[in-house]
């Protein structure tokens, strides 16, 4: 009884440092992307509240929570309301599973750096952004406004479009770890990230991802020079703030998966896991940003064109030749 | 087999292009901003601008408004009202003399109307209030004692006054022809 009472501590503790640390990463991220991409574009970026605009995110988290909560006239209101909570909720129950360090040994107490090691971690990292899809299409629906209706669509067909490509091109990295927990994923790329052997996946898992994620060049649903901010246009406030915060989790979530998938999670030399870790989720999201900074937004047969006819039939081809050398080499 | 070359070849431009994109912008990350921080660094402008009005003064000290209602009339939003007056030595002036600042485009053609020069727009464009009726402004705000982008002009050198001496001796004012002397 004790030990249980000990364990469900752990967890609590464990669910409220990964809760705030974040929360925290999401809110500062915000404000490295604006600074980064500021200094791609040789501006100063913001630079203001407190010393080098360090408290931008509170004055951001200030103001967005302090602004009226605006629900539109003939607005499905409960779906309306609903829907910002569905994208923030998945973005951050996604980083249940992901492992950011080795587990520690108190005692006779084994302490895994993991909110929950779910033996299919995998299957729920992907039913959970197939989830994020529905916040992002009814809060388009609900709006009751045209702008949002088409950004809530184009965000249906081009989240479903990609999710494909997202599973396809982590199947052969099942096959390799011979799992679908994450921290066995992890274990398996003790001796070499999956990078090295799985370019193509990675490539395509990195892809699909940014395109979930809706950003830049894959910003379709909230492209803001055609659809003013697509399915949030009708969102102010902190339900708004939602929506942000979601994005942006989302972008760190997925900064973990490309490092626990591809580059050896928490595995490294000489620096402690955590670090490793975090340089990990941080290099993909410096990467997100520098790209932001590079690429146009993609016309919409163009974004078909690259998830359906290009994207889909080389994951399908790559887990074929995977299957196929792993056949050969264990023969 | 030439088509397959064509492919690769345009999937080997299309990932070199994207890479050209990317070094790009990554060189821009470490170049200088370029932004000039406002409050703390103000940009010095041209001396033309077109901000902030004023009405100057002659090299005398006298106004030189001389209330003739030209740049009032002139005015596309009617911002510039005024009620004009007389001295006892017959020179003229404004009584009061108002400008709308909330009202006023800065377009300039109160300063082009002006034949004393008096009413002048200036650089100084930071003119923002919280309360729109501080924006009016009276004579006395409008007023300085100085003669603005041309300090020794003076109006009244010339013209609008009553003449003193006699003819030819006004200032720059030719001497009369001797019409005898003036024959073809």
């Amino acid at each position: 009884m004790t030990a249980w009472i000990i364990g469900f501590i752990i967890l609590l503790a464990k669910l409220g440092l990964v809760l705030v640390g974040l929360l925290l990463l999401a809110a500062y991220l915000v404000f490295a992307e604006r600074k980064l991409l500021a200094r791609l574009q040789i501006r100063l970026g913001p630079n203001r509240a407190g010393p080098f605009g360090l408290m931008q995110p509170l004055a951001d988290a200030v103001k967005l929570l302090t602004k009226e909560d605006v629900v539109p006239n003939k607005a499905d209101r409960l779906i309306f309301l609903f829907a910002p909570a569905v994208v923030a909720a998945t973005a951050l129950l996604i980083f249940a599973v992901v492992p950011f360090g080795q587990g520690w040994t108190i005692g006779n107490h084994q302490i895994p750096m993991v909110v929950a090691d779910l033996n299919v971690g995998l299957l729920y990292v992907l039913a959970l952004s197939s989830i994020g899809v529905y916040g992002v299409a009814l809060g388009g629906w609900a709006s009751n406004s045209k702008y949002a209706l088409l950004g809530g669509i184009r965000g249906a067909a081009q989240m479903i479009s990609y999710e494909l490509s997202l599973g396809l091109a982590l199947v052969p990295v099942v096959m390799l770890a011979g799992s679908f927990s994450m921290v066995e994923i992890v274990a398996a790329q003790s001796r070499y990230p999956f990078l090295l052997v799985q370019p193509l996946a990675f490539f395509i898992f990195f892809v699909s991802a940014v395109a979930e994620t809706k950003r830049i060049p894959f910003d379709l649903p909230e492209a803001e020079n055609e659809l003013v901010a697509g399915y949030h246009t009708e969102y102010s406030g902190m339900r708004f703030g939602l929506f942000f915060l979601g994005e942006y989790v989302t972008m760190v979530v997925l900064g973990s998966l490309v490092a626990v998938f591809f580059l050896g999670g928490w595995q490294g030399p000489l620096l402690p896991p955590l670090v490793w870790f975090f340089l990990k989720v941080l290099a993909v999201v410096f990467f997100m940003i520098w790209m932001r900074g590079t690429l146009p937004r993609l016309r919409y047969d163009q974004l078909m064109h690259l998830g359906w006819k290009l994207l889909v039939p080389l994951a399908l081809l790559n887990i074929v030749v995977t299957g196929g050398v792993m056949l050969l080499l264990r023969a | 087999m030439d088509q397959k070359r064509n492919f690769l070849a345009a999937t080997w431009e299309a990932l070199a292009e994207l890479a050209r994109g990317f070094a790009t912008t990554f060189i821009h990350l470490f170049r200088r901003p370029i932004t000039e921080q406002y409050p703390e660094y103000k940009r010095p402008l041209p001396e033309r601008s077109r901000a902030r009005i004023i009405l100057t003064r002659d090299p005398d000290g006298d106004e030189r408004c001389v209330a003739c209602y030209l740049c009032s009339a002139v005015c596309p939003v009617s911002c510039i009202s005024m009620q004009s007056g007389e001295r006892e030595d017959g020179r003229r002036f404004a009584h009061w003399f108002r400008i709308n600042f909330a009202r006023c485009i800065y377009c300039g053609l109160c300063e082009e109307a002006c034949p004393t020069l008096a009413i002048q727009l200036t650089p100084n464009f930071e003119t923002c209030q919280y309360d729109i009726l501080t924006l009016v402004a009276e004579k006395e705000d409008l007023l300085v004692d100085h003669g603005g982008k041309n300090h020794d002009y003076n109006f009244y050198r010339y013209a609008g006054v009553i003449a003193v001496g006699g003819k030819g001796d006004h200032l720059q004012e030719a001497k009369p022809v001797d019409r005898q002397s003036n024959m073809p």
